[in-house]
């Protein structure tokens, strides 16, 4: 029996770093979801688009309302995220740390999947 | 009778039905159940020969009662008929149990308030009220920490499991450190929460004889509650160096310091063992201050922090004068912490100089009621040093360093 869990990558609004420092991070992801895959604990993995890239829709009475930008305007976003299956808490974190040290200095936030 | 066993056996209990049930909070009310049989069975009865044995396998019949009662969804079915197939002897202590629980309760992932109530209530059997009592909150804010800190452990499957060796010393600190928590939030008031850190240091000593550092922290622990009577007098705090040495409790101070004596045989120091090392040296007066100085490079070299610098600079103001230990002191970043301020005082009071401006920064930054009085009891006589050095260069028959070393030191 396993767990799903959520482990969301997030990372200050502004500038992507330059490639030279962007390109071998994102080598070293790319091992490290292979690993995922090959020990059969990768689900599902994303990277998004900006927040300025979003739009927000909140229904109310017969209409839903739209609004350009993210839900909330903070000094951090979901760069990303990255769904794996473990058996317990320890095996997530364990994914968890291996993450936020390829992805240092962002932090990693875990957390379970209810359905 | 019942309360004692309650005491003893809940831990051991709850830790049981939790590997058994897979579920905390169903192993907590299986318990409760059978600990409410026994006040009902017991008086009339008598008190079964093995009480322990008694409470696990009543509780494990109340929660397979109770599983049928309360739900006909299959799954909880299954698993109450599971239960019934299970062989009786799986149902025994298995000495593990209450480790994995311990560990589950001081997992990182959880708050260190969460860490430490869920401890206390699961192990030591207290209740939230006591609990919210002891840590000065609303019960319901401890009772709210309690069930959000049990969600967690169900829904993020935090493992019920001793951790493998690779994590085992990370961890222990944790559990470690928690239990030196309790102990100290009970150091000057809550006896009962000293006596129940304590209880679980010997829980823990038992589980995982060869670890030192266990060791290390029960002996501190024994080493420094052995000093509780005369560390308090009608409210306030007497300084080891004034304690009444009759009211030293004899028996707690023989057993640190036989395990002190344990450890250094094992040569694994460790920053429990060492301050239970420099305690040990304090319960065999006149304290031999080069020893406590050389104890303390030691813990420096292991964890070098300003606050075990603090008390280090005590210790040398022993053996190489005032003078010297002002040096060290003022050179450690402490401002926010009232004992920083009160070595300080006592340092410049030896040194013949006036020290009413660190005793009352030390005043400004305590919060202990007993710690504050002791402060401006000490000011008041300061005050008045002063004053009677202004009018007559007189000397006083009260003591001239009024308060001595106001370190640490219990």
């Amino acid at each position: 029996m396993t767990q799903k869990y959520l482990l969301s990558i997030y990372q200050p609004d502004g500038e992507v770093p330059p490639p030279e420092v962007l390109d071998p991070i994102m080598e070293n992801l790319g091992k490290l979801n292979e690993e995922m895959q090959t020990s059969g604990a990768w689900v599902f993995a994303v990277g998004l688009h900006p927040p300025s890239t979003a739009t927000v829709l909140r229904a109310k009475d017969d209409d839903v309302l739209m609004t350009d930008g993210p839900f909330v305007e903070g000094k951090e976003h979901i760069g990303g995220f990255t769904v794996i299956q473990a058996a317990d808490l320890d095996e997530a974190l364990e994914w968890g740390r291996r993450l936020a040290t390829v992805l240092s200095p962002l932090s990693i936030e875990v957390r379970p999947i209810a359905f | 009778m019942i309360e004692e066993i309650f005491r003893a056996e809940y831990g051991r209990a709850v830790s049981v039905l939790t590997r058994v049930l897979g579920d905390i909070d169903l192993a907590e009310e299986a318990v409760q159940d059978a600990f409410t049989t026994a006040a009902e069975q017991w008086p009339v009865k008598g008190v079964p020969p093995a009480p322990a044995g008694w409470i696990i396998t009543t509780a494990r019949n109340r929660a397979i009662d109770r599983l049928r009662r309360e739900t006909k969804g299959h799954e909880k079915h299954v698993q109450a008929a599971l239960l019934q197939h299970e062989p009786d002897e799986e149902v025994g202590d298995v000495p593990d149990d209450r480790l994995r629980l311990i560990f589950t309760c001081c997992h990182p992932s959880l708050a260190l308030q969460a860490q430490v109530a869920l401890t206390l209530k699961l192990l030591g059997g207290l209740t939230t009220a006591e609990i919210a009592r002891a840590f000065l909150v609303p019960e319901p804010t401890m009772a709210q920490r309690i069930v959000r800190a049990k969600g967690k452990i169900r829904a993020a499957r935090i493992p019920y499991r001793v951790p493998r060796d690779a994590d085992l010393p990370g961890r222990l600190k944790a559990v470690l450190a928690v239990v030196y928590l309790i102990f100290n939030e009970g150091y000057l008031d809550r006896e009962s929460l000293e006596a129940e850190a304590i209880r679980l240091g010997r829980v823990l000593a038992g589980l995982m004889p060869d670890e030192p550092e266990v060791w290390g922290l029960l002996a501190l622990m024994l080493l420094v509650a052995s000093r509780r009577r005369a560390r308090l007098r009608d409210g306030e705090i007497v300084l080891l160096e004034h304690q009444d040495r009759s009211e030293w409790d004899a028996g707690l101070i023989a057993e640190g310091q036989d395990i002190v004596r344990r450890c250094l045989r094992w040569n694994q120091p460790g920053p429990y063992q060492i301050q239970a090392a420099i305690n040990a040296v304090h319960s065999d007066p006149p304290t031999d201050w080069h020893q406590v100085v050389a104890l303390y490079d030691q813990l420096m070299a292991i964890t070098p922090s300003p606050v075990v610098a603090l008390h280090r600079a005590v210790a040398v103001a022993e053996v190489e004068g005032p003078e010297k230990a002002l040096h060290e002191v003022d050179a450690l970043e402490l401002d926010r912490y009232h004992l920083f301020h009160a070595v300080r005082a006592d340092l410049l009071t030896r040194l013949g100089r006036d020290p009413v401006a660190a005793l009352e920064a030390a005043l400004e930054r305590a919060e202990h009621p007993a710690e504050r009085d002791l402060l401006r009891k000490r000011l008041g006589l300061a005050a008045a040093d002063q004053q009677d050095h202004a009018d007559e260069h007189d000397q006083h028959d009260h003591d001239p360093q009024p308060g001595g070393n106001a370190t640490g030191l219990r």
